[in-house]
């Protein structure tokens, strides 16, 4: 069991940075600190992929000498799908940002729970 | 016992699904109560009633990081013995790595692509959709962060909060020398994608920071005159229907194994490679305005 896990490190501090994230993500009431742990997330993402792609002793995946073995080279596929993750959650954080932003300027409070308090405070007098 | 009990009631109340936070449930109970009929104390169990709501809540305050840690030391548990049973790390045996796609990837690559960076010939030719995809979803988060802020706006636009940095003399002239630096180190990562690590993505971002230290050490009314929301907009519209319309004619030509004019020619040269160094110039310039789109709509709040 610690031999396994010892022999994929980098995966169990992909999960290790997961679990961080999450617990930033569930356990905070700061939307601002929510953000960063869905930002956490998606690093504990990229470092499981690219972990997945490497072989050890082999080259990165940049044909200098002309040389088209595919056994002298690591996995280039990670890589690219690493590269979507990115745009995706740089878009995402953005769009998060900008609806945190609206909600502070209509409530001036990043704290969820004051949020939803004002937002039923809202509804009850609105009907 | 008197904890038990509410504790039981809660979960009913939650499980039956009119558990609303109760934020309103004290409120909700008191106006229910007069409408019952033996409405005579109704003013001596109001207050009971009340803080035995607050109390509900109180628990269930308390109870949610209690739920959350054993539900994310379950997750974590569980991942952990997923990993346990992953082939070990850097082994060429596992099946991502012996997968026949990356074999024709490596191996035929540079003669197909004629790339010599073979995540670029990749991105941008084998899945050359993907990167399409990818860069219109940034244009497509531009778009919304734009609606976001620009929409509902105050009427007093809020000054540049970032004016007093126009003023730090440090951060001029670590500007002054770094940025043009760092534009052509941009392009240089732009212009070698194909060649060597980089591509449109990382030089883009490296460009949009260089318009981003640009437009703190000096106010943005003079980037404006070169980026305001109209050159934006043209910029990337014009970027993304170039990436399309070149692909289209590539896909269409590649279906129909018709002759194109975007041929892979000599690895290792900057003309080669086809399509992958003019559409790692429209990815890098979407990038660019992207990210100093962000910036500047967080910022002050426009392009």
């Amino acid at each position: 069991m610690l031999q396994a896990l010892w022999n994929n490190r980098i995966e169990v501090a992909a999960v290790i940075l997961f679990a961080v994230g999450l617990t930033t993500l569930l356990l905070h009431k700061n939307l601002l600190k929510k953000i960063i742990g869905l930002n956490i997330m998606d690093t504990a993402g990229y470092l499981f992929l690219t972990s997945l792609g490497y072989i050890e002793g082999r080259l990165a995946p940049i044909i200098t000498d002309g040389s088209t073995d595919p056994e002298r080279y690591v996995n280039p596929l990670p890589a690219g799908l690493v590269l979507t993750g990115i745009v995706v959650s740089v878009s995402v954080t953005a769009v998060m940002l900008a609806l945190t932003l609206r909600l502070y300027r209509r409530y001036h409070t990043l704290n969820l729970d004051e949020i939803y308090k004002m937002v039923h405070r809202e509804q009850e007098e609105e009907p | 016992m008197k904890k038990k009990q509410k504790l039981r009631d809660f979960l009913r109340e939650w499980d039956e699904g009119n558990f609303d936070f109760s934020y309103k449930t004290a409120e909700k109970q008191l106006k229910k109560r007069p409408d019952e009929p033996d409405s005579a104390g109704r003013n001596e169990a109001a207050s009971p009633v009340i803080s035995a709501a607050q109390s509900e809540e109180r628990l269930f305050r308390r109870l949610v990081p209690v739920f959350t840690g054993i539900f994310l030391f379950a997750v974590i548990g569980f991942l952990l013995y997923v990993v346990t049973k992953m082939p070990a790390f850097g082994s060429a045996e596992t099946p991502a790595n012996t997968s026949e796609v990356i074999r024709r990837y490596l191996q035929s690559g540079l003669t197909e692509t004629g790339a010599v960076n073979a995540v670029a010939g990749i991105i941008l030719d084998y899945r050359a959709f993907d990167t399409l995809g990818e860069s219109h979803v940034l244009f497509t988060a531009t778009i919304a962060v734009l609606i976001l802020m620009l929409l509902g706006k105050e009427e007093d636009e809020p000054a540049d909060e970032l004016r007093i940095l126009h003023q730090d003399l440090i951060l001029r002239n670590t500007a002054k020398i770094s940025v043009p630096f760092l534009f052509v180190f941009g392009i240089y990562i732009i212009l070698n994608g194909h060649l060597g690590p980089g591509g449109g993505f990382s030089g883009g971002a490296v460009i949009g920071g260089a318009l981003i230290l640009y437009s703190t050490a000096f106010s943005a009314q003079n980037l404006k005159k070169i980026l305001n929301l109209r050159s934006y907009r043209i910029i990337v519209i014009a970027a993304l229907s170039f990436y399309s319309i070149a692909k289209c004619y590539s896909f269409f030509c590649g279906a129909n194994g018709l002759e194109t004019i975007f041929t892979p020619g000599t690895p290792g040269r900057i003309f080669s490679a086809g399509l992958i160094l003019p559409l790692n110039a429209a990815v890098g310039l979407v990038v660019a305005c992207t990210m100093y789109g962000f910036y500047s709509v967080f910022t002050r709040g426009r392009i």
